[in-house]
């Protein structure tokens, strides 16, 4: 089965005062259809980079420059003219953001924000595209949408506004989703329910998950793969069962511990000395060496590449396949 | 057996919302009747989500809002007449720890600036000693004093939240009050900041109020434990005796939503907690929870229930007793939206 | 010291606003030392009535024979100093009403902001002609009057800063500390108001010259110095076939108006992040 969306060497220069800043270093991997990725970072990792990347939607008017390629369904998205990118934005990729109060409009209901989609892509009638949309609400448990359709952005709770979003996102039944954050700016139980409905949803309609995130438990509960970054490069990819039981970079074998609350010696919490590098200041060599405990004086020298364990299971350290400490 | 340092009696919150020069206002109840003990060098852990009414908690405790009734009493004092007759003195016992370190140091003074200012303020030392003992604290919360000439942009979210610490500190107050100290800081940086909190209270025996909406993390380094809902404690007990095994259906419910990296939980991905939290103006009568809990029945609509010590801890439920962990969530009575 | 350095490299980048700043020097300069290095009185009449520039009077002459280089030179430091105190004037009292209605809110932004919005309701314009219709025209009433008609924006604006900064947290720690609220107020929130009522107050400077320009074409200014809308209005009747009479003050009215602008607009990119574009 050929990949759904296959990203090679996507990388993302900012002009800024200070000179060129690479927010996002040689980023590569694949997904196949139906299947949920995470990609997990801290800030400064180029994770949400690379999301508003991959469709393009990073402004012009920031200067930035994107290279490398993303194959989605056969097709170089940066490649793409604009009226072609914007067929596939919408209709066959969905994206969620993470504060909905944001990414709605206020001004207009949630009815005619989520019917827009419907009408651009489809074509459908105003009447036809309501009916769809209220049929769409009911399908992301809001309850009575006949009367929810005709309601303003302000009227609905942070976790409703959340559910239209993902309602607006799927309504075209695109094949990728893309989620950044999104569930960030939630409370736990609601963010509960609204990641059961993306796991509902995805399954019933086959789309494939791409989650940006820094929460590692949201990363637990939905992820099938997973790929950490760094300091804007991929540090390690594999599935999630390899990634959490056995991490082979010693950065995610770390923040895996703090995320875990894991109990350290003398009842301290596990730390992580230093903290993210400074776009500015990318240390040559391996970028995680001035933290790492188990760094040698080759990791400074130069970049470590991305070596492979088992299948599918890689991490960009010299230690790895050696034997665990 | 020693003397609490903080006990809070009953406190309630309620603001007034809407309602113009002619209109009734409405109320909104954004703590009701919250009652606590706190012991020196201990940490207790309040634990909800919005709308529990933790962050008004908080500011209630530190000073910067007057409660609507009930009283708390701070190291045996009173804490109205405290703060009314000996303000700055009050404010030597009890400081505050805010969640955004963004936006809790002024931006445009320097660090050695912000602490200074709580110094100046208390007159803790003589001037020409300012410097020595600003330096002295940025190296207590792992800073040096390189950083005294920096401004707030300079820095990250963890220094900064250090700084905000180290400004806390500087008075040398006996409760610190941490309002989700680390929830803006990165994962990795979040143990850091804990860790420092962790011994700062060892070697100074200051007593924590530490504000969450993250059971796991609370569950790790703190004593004991409340949970609120709209308002009101619903559970609160010893943080080893609570451990995984909490007896009110919304505590049950929070910790079954809450990611546990490491362990799958069978109520949580089935079936989430349905609906949203209620309006604080509005609340359900009786129960709080009873618009959501799986376990309602009619007596929770007629009759509010009271904390009383049920297995170990308090709970506020009428049916403490026969929820466990063992069982699955079997609804009994309808769920409502 | 690297603050100021800072601010000069991130005003640098604007060149427009650093033209306006050079030539803003330039107008400053004939202010002050023209006068006394070209000493000659401006209501003197030396010349012949309405001549052309030439070589002994380098601008002309007005319809009663006065210098007009003279009149310009002089009518530079009423104006600018005018245009500077009423400024000035105008933003200490906006900056006050605003900080204490901002800071305080209810009961007391109720009353300042009803008595703002009154002033603003009347045409400032007017108001400032009964103002000075009202005292004798001088220079000291022209400048009160002025300022008593721009207050209300610079009120405004510190209000609608005291009231962002009120609620952060670091307002609310210094509360905490127990901080009184005339230092929060002068200390903590005052020093992060001030870039925008700067530029503001930069800004108001060029309305205060326009406004000062306008009452001294209508014969409202001070009638023992020239001011260039004295110029401009003694000038006005023969625009057809004397032009430079009513031009040159014009011209020198809207060069300085318009540097001042573009000072104003370099100040606010200078000292105000969130505009800066890349």
């Amino acid at each position: 089965m050929s990949a759904l969306l296959q990203v090679e060497g996507l990388s993302v220069q900012f002009p800024t005062l200070r000179g060129d800043v690479a927010a996002l270093e040689d980023l590569s991997f694949e997904m196949r259809e139906g299947e949920t990725v995470a990609l997990v970072g801290e800030s400064g990792s180029g994770k949400s980079t690379a999301a508003l990347a991959l469709s393009r939607l990073i402004p012009e008017s920031t200067g930035c420059i994107i290279s490398g390629r993303v194959v989605f369904e056969g097709r170089n998205l940066l490649g793409l003219p604009l009226h072609e990118l914007r067929e596939v934005r919408g209709r066959r990729i969905g994206m969620i953001f993470q504060d909905p109060m944001m990414a709605l409009n206020p001004v207009f209901t949630i009815g005619w924000q989520l019917a827009e989609p419907l009408r651009k892509h489809f074509g459908l009638s105003n009447r036809a595209a309501r009916d769809r949309a209220v049929e769409l609400l009911g399908h992301v448990a809001i309850a009575a949408p006949e009367q929810r359709i005709d309601q303003y952005p302000h009227n609905l709770s942070g976790g409703m506004r959340q559910r239209v979003m993902i309602a607006m996102a799927l309504a075209c039944r695109p094949s990728l989703l893309i989620a950044d954050e999104p569930t960030t700016a939630l409370d736990v139980t609601v963010q509960a329910q609204v990641l059961s409905l993306i796991k509902t949803l995805k399954d019933e309609l086959g789309t494939a998950v791409l989650l940006i995130t820094h929460d590692l438990g949201v990363v637990w509960e939905i992820a099938q793969r997973v790929i950490v970054m760094y300091a804007g490069r991929k540090v390690e990819e594999g599935t999630a069962a390899h990634v959490f039981d056995d991490p082979q970079h010693p950065y995610a074998r770390e923040l895996l511990r703090a995320a875990a609350f894991a109990s350290g010696e003398g009842g301290r919490l596990p730390e992580i000395p230093g903290s993210v590098p400074s776009p500015f200041e990318i240390p040559s060599g391996c970028c995680f060496a001035p933290r790492c405990t188990s760094a040698r004086e080759i990791c400074y020298a130069a970049l470590p590449p991305l070596k492979s364990t088992k299948h599918g299971h890689e991490a960009a350290c010299v230690l790895v396949g050696a034997a665990s400490p | 057996m020693t003397e609490p340092i903080l006990i809070a009696r009953d406190l309630r919150k309620s603001f007034n919302v809407g309602g113009g020069w002619f209109g009734a206002s409405d109320q909104l109840h954004a703590l009701s009747s919250v009652s606590f003990e706190l012991f020196p060098g201990e940490t207790l852990a309040i634990v909800g989500e919005s709308g529990c009414g933790k962050s008004t908690l908080a500011r209630c405790l530190s000073g910067l809002m007057e409660l609507t009734s009930g009283s708390f009493l701070v190291a045996g004092r009173d804490g109205r007449t405290f703060i009314r007759d000996d303000a700055l003195q009050f404010h030597r016992a009890v400081q505050i720890v805010f969640q955004d370190p963004y936006a809790s140091l002024n931006p445009r003074r320097t660090v050695s600036q912000s602490i200074a200012d709580a110094l100046r303020l208390h007159r803790i030392c003589a001037r020409g000693e300012r410097r020595a003992r600003v330096t002295d604290l940025l190296l207590q919360v792992g800073l040096s004093g390189d950083y005294l000439e920096r401004f707030p942009h300079e820095l990250s979210g963890g220094q900064r939240q250090r700084v905000c610490i180290a400004r806390a500190l500087a008075v040398a107050p006996e409760i610190l009050v941490c309002d989700e100290p680390v929830s803006a800081l990165d994962v990795s940086i979040q143990a850091q900041i804990i860790n420092l909190l962790k011994d700062l209270q060892q070697r100074r025996g200051i007593a924590y109020v530490f504000i969450s909406h993250n059971l796991a993390l609370v569950q790790q380094i703190c004593d004991r434990i409340a949970v609120m809902y709209l308002g009101e404690i619903v559970e609160m007990g010893v943080a080893a005796v609570m451990q995984q095994t909490f007896r009110h259906p919304y505590s049950r419910a929070l910790f079954a939503a809450t990611p546990m990296i490491g362990s799958r939980k069978v109520d949580q991905i089935r079936n989430p907690l349905a609906g949203d939290v209620p309006s604080p103006l509005h609340p359900p009568s009786g129960c709080h929870f009873r618009t959501r809990c799986p376990f309602a029945e009619a007596r929770c609509r007629d009759q509010k229930p009271e904390l009383r010590e049920v297995a170990g801890r308090l709970v506020r439920c009428h049916f403490a007793e026969e929820i466990s962990s063992n069982r699955q969530s079997r609804p009994r009575g309808s769920l409502p939206d | 010291m690297t603050a100021l350095t800072d601010f000069w490299r991130k005003y640098r980048r604007n060149h427009t606003a650093v033209f306006g700043l050079l030539m803003l020097i330039v107008v400053l300069i004939a202010a002050t030392i023209g006068p006394i290095i070209y000493p000659a009185d401006p209501f003197d009449m030396v010349g012949r009535p309405a001549s052309p520039p030439s070589a002994r009077f380098v601008l002309g002459t007005d319809v009663s024979g006065r210098d007009m280089l003279a009149g310009l030179l002089h009518g530079a430091r009423v104006s600018l100093l005018i245009g500077f105190l009423a400024s000035l004037g105008a933003t200490l009292v906006g900056l006050i009403v605003g900080a204490i209605a901002g800071y305080y809110g209810r009961a007391v932004d109720t009353i300042l902001m009803r008595c703002t919005d009154f002033f603003l309701t009347i045409p400032s314009f007017i108001l400032a002609i009964v103002i000075i219709a009202i005292f004798r025209p001088s220079v000291a009433t022209v400048t009160i009057a002025i300022a008593a008609v721009s207050w209300p924006q610079v009120a405004r604006l510190a209000r609608a800063e005291f009231i962002a900064h009120r609620d952060r947290e670091y307002v609310l720690a210094c509360r905490a500390l127990g901080m009184s609220d005339f230092e929060i107020i002068t200390r903590q929130i005052l020093p992060n108001a001030l870039p925008s009522l700067l530029v503001v107050s930069s800004l108001l400077v060029a309305t205060s010259i326009l406004t000062e320009s306008g009452l001294s074409f209508l014969g409202l200014s001070d009638p023992n110095v020239i001011s260039w809308g004295y110029m401009v209005g003694v000038g006005r009747t023969v625009l057809r076939g004397a032009w430079w009479m009513p031009a040159i003050p014009g011209i020198a009215i809207l060069l300085t108006v318009l540097c001042i602008n573009l000072v104003g607009e370099g100040l606010n990119e200078a000292l105000n992040p969130r505009l800066q574009r890349r």
